[in-house]
């Protein structure tokens, strides 16, 4: 098994998860934006288009009152009749006091001679008979002008009627006040941007826009095909984006146009895209958030597992271990010690025959003497050795003793000793005299400080230095057991990795990298603590503390 | 009151031979059986005040025989000799009802002196 980076499987994680919950948010925000933006866009059109026909329908039908006015006018009189001034001032008037908007009204013969006229102006005798306006209706009855200065340098246009009898053919006509035509058009002008007004043909103004001096001139405006109906497209006017519905009228060849602000009228659409994206990101923030939060749990999670897998493997490999070292070790110390007892008693024996007297008188019974002790004393040694194995071959298994951390650092100690010989490294002790006994394991205890020394004297190689302390802090309530070491020390950006499982520097095969997280894991069993601390060049000390009840 | 008459048993027979010889020398009747089944076959005929039991014997171990003499003749004191220097052996030895217990290889003058406590508690018992 290698070590896992967990970094990179938490960034796969949040990959991951962020790329299959943004995908559907954005596609949910885009989507709902979308149909937002086509209804509305649709929906604002459509106001654009019903109003721009109701107003081409307004205007159309103040036209055509005005033309069935006047014709009924010429129809319901004769030229006689009108020609009188006084008669057709009576006419007039009554006119006017139903609807404002006739200016004057004037008959002219088919010569283009202004025969009578009644109005605020001095126009009798003028001839039209080069006039565009005379031509046209006498070619074709019925005519609306467009808007001219005429004599008088004022905006006005004129309708005017054709009574074809047998003899003869005169027209009535009548000057419409464009006030009030402007007036039905510029209703048309909505918001605080929106324009309305009218062109003909050639793209000359016919009424005043809202903004811009009034000129009968070009406007800036696309070219406006004839077209029937109603068009509707967004364009732009000095720099800014417009929308423009034009629709023709009916009676005239002129265009009505309206034009929209766009950022007005779309003012909704643009407060419904900045809340989609405030609630998009929103929710981006909280999925990223939550992904960062889930990853880390997760991977968590995961280390923990691992270094708890880790440490039961490694627990059950080390307890197969120790049991497979113990019964060697018991088996070794009872074949040892069997011969063992055989030599004491044979020594004791011979002691016993000593004793008696023609040997005690013999020249040698000094040399027998001294011999028999050194034999029971290398016996004794021999014992100190197996039983020791004896001891270290005790079952694993965690139990609640009184232990003398001393004694077991000691004795741990002394199965490395001769390997720390060997190599020519001293182990140092300075163990505190009273250190208290604490209710612990000593076979685990035992376990982490045989890793740990282990470590050490792997550290220092050759010619150094390991060193065990123990102290006790009555304050704090625990003894600590530091163990130094006069070896290379370890790099800061591997420190907080150290007790990691499957972290290992030795070259692989050789370490197993689970010796310090299962030591870390022992000592949390135990409840107390491992802590490190290394200089690089100049050794590592780890502590392990452990709490006094 | 009269010496204990012990039964030594170990299959080691150096061992054996020496240590009977060392407790006869110190005034105790002593006899050696060199496995389980023969010391209970020696009990059965002639009976002893003290067995002195090895605990790591091939065929019968040394419990095994322990509860068997526990069994036929309760007066009778069992000191164990152990290799086995953990506690658990020996409390186990005292529960199943041994004496006490003697770590191998033995100090002469320490086992003598439990093998006389033992007879002192027997003869109390007997009593």
């Amino acid at each position: 098994m290698e070590s896992r980076d967990y970094a990179s499987l938490r960034n796969r994680i949040i990959g991951l998860t962020l790329g299959f919950s943004l995908i559907p948010l954005f596609s949910l925000g885009l989507t709902i934006y979308y149909q937002f933006h086509v209804s509305y866009t649709d929906k604002t059109l459509q106001s654009l288009r019903s109003l721009l026909e109701n107003r081409r329908d307004a205007i159309d039908l103040f036209f055509d009152e005005r033309i069935s006015q006047i014709s009924t006018v010429a129809y319901t009189h004769t030229l006689e009749q009108l020609r009188d001034e006084a008669y057709l001032e009576r006419l007039f008037r009554l006119i006017q006091s139903r609807s404002k908007s006739f200016v004057d009204l004037g008959v002219i013969d088919e010569e283009g001679n202004h025969v009578a006229y009644v109005g605020p102006y001095q126009l009798k005798g003028v001839n039209y008979r080069n006039e565009e306006w005379f031509q046209a209706v006498m070619l074709r009855g019925v005519y609306i002008s467009d808007v001219f200065m005429g004599f008088r340098r004022f905006p006005h246009f004129v309708i005017a009627v054709t009574r074809r009898e047998p003899q003869r053919t005169w027209i009535l006509r009548a000057t419409i006040d464009t006030e009030i035509f402007e007036a039905m058009v510029k209703a048309a002008q909505v918001g605080r941007r929106g324009d309305a007004f009218v062109v003909n043909r050639q793209n000359m103004l016919q009424t005043t826009p809202r903004f811009g001096e009034f000129r009968l001139g070009e406007v800036v405006l696309p070219e406006f095909a004839a077209f029937p109906g109603t068009r509707l497209e967004p364009t732009v006017v000095d720099g800014r984006g417009v929308l423009v519905g034009s629709t023709w009228l009916r009676n005239k060849d002129w265009l009505l146009v309206v034009l929209e602000n766009p950022e007005e009228e779309l003012a909704p659409l643009l407060r419904a895209r900045t809340v989609v994206l405030g609630v998009v990101l929103g929710g981006v923030l909280f999925i990223v958030l939550g992904t960062v939060f889930l990853a880390k749990g997760i991977t968590d999670q995961l280390v923990r597992a691992d270094r708890e897998k880790a440490i039961l493997d490694s627990n059950l490999v080390q307890s197969s271990k120790m049991a497979a070292l113990g019964k060697l070790a018991a088996g070794i110390a009872h074949e040892v010690n069997n011969p063992l007892a055989v030599i004491k008693e044979k020594a004791g024996w011979i002691r016993d025959l000593l004793a008696e007297e023609d040997i005690a008188s013999s020249r040698n019974f000094k040399e027998f003497e001294d011999a028999i002790k050194k034999i029971d004393y290398h016996v004794d040694r021999a014992r100190k050795v197996t039983h020791r194995l004896l001891g270290f071959a005790r079952r694993m298994e965690p139990v609640q003793e009184m232990v003398d951390v001393n004694r077991v650092l000691e004795e741990t100690a002394g199965f490395l000793e001769n390997e720390a010989r060997f190599r020519n490294i001293q182990i140092q002790k300075e163990l505190l005299d009273d250190l208290p006994v604490i209710r612990s394991d000593s076979s685990q205890l035992q376990q982490v400080f045989l890793n740990i020394l282990e470590n050490a004297i792997d550290a220092v190689q050759k010619d150094g230095t390991v060193k065990l302390r123990t102290t006790y802090s009555s304050r704090l309530r625990e003894i600590a057991v530091s163990i130094s070491d006069t070896g290379p020390g370890i790099p800061k950006a591997m420190l907080d990795r150290i007790f990691d499982p499957f972290f290992t520097t030795k070259p692989s095969g050789e370490g197993t990298g689970l010796g310090l997280s299962v030591s870390y894991s022992i000592v949390e069993k135990l409840g107390g603590r491992i802590t490190v601390e290394s200089e690089e060049g100049r050794g590592t000390t780890f502590t392990i503390h452990l709490p006094v009840q | 009151m009269a010496p204990p008459r012990v039964l030594v048993v170990d299959d080691e027979e150096d061992f054996l031979e020496t240590l009977v010889n060392r407790l006869k020398r110190r005034g105790l009747p002593t006899q050696g059986a060199l496995s389980g089944s023969r010391a209970l076959e020696m009990l059965e005929a002639e009976g002893f005040d003290v067995v002195v039991l090895d605990v790591r014997m091939p065929g019968m171990d040394g419990l095994d025989v322990l509860k068997e003499i526990k069994d036929r003749w309760p007066f009778v004191e069992v000191i164990l000799l152990t290799g086995h220097g953990s506690v658990e052996s020996g409390i186990q030895g005292m529960r199943l009802g041994a004496f006490d217990y003697v770590m191998k290889p033995a100090d002469l003058e320490d086992l003598m002196e439990k093998i006389q406590q033992a007879h002192e508690r027997r003869s109390l018992r007997e009593d």
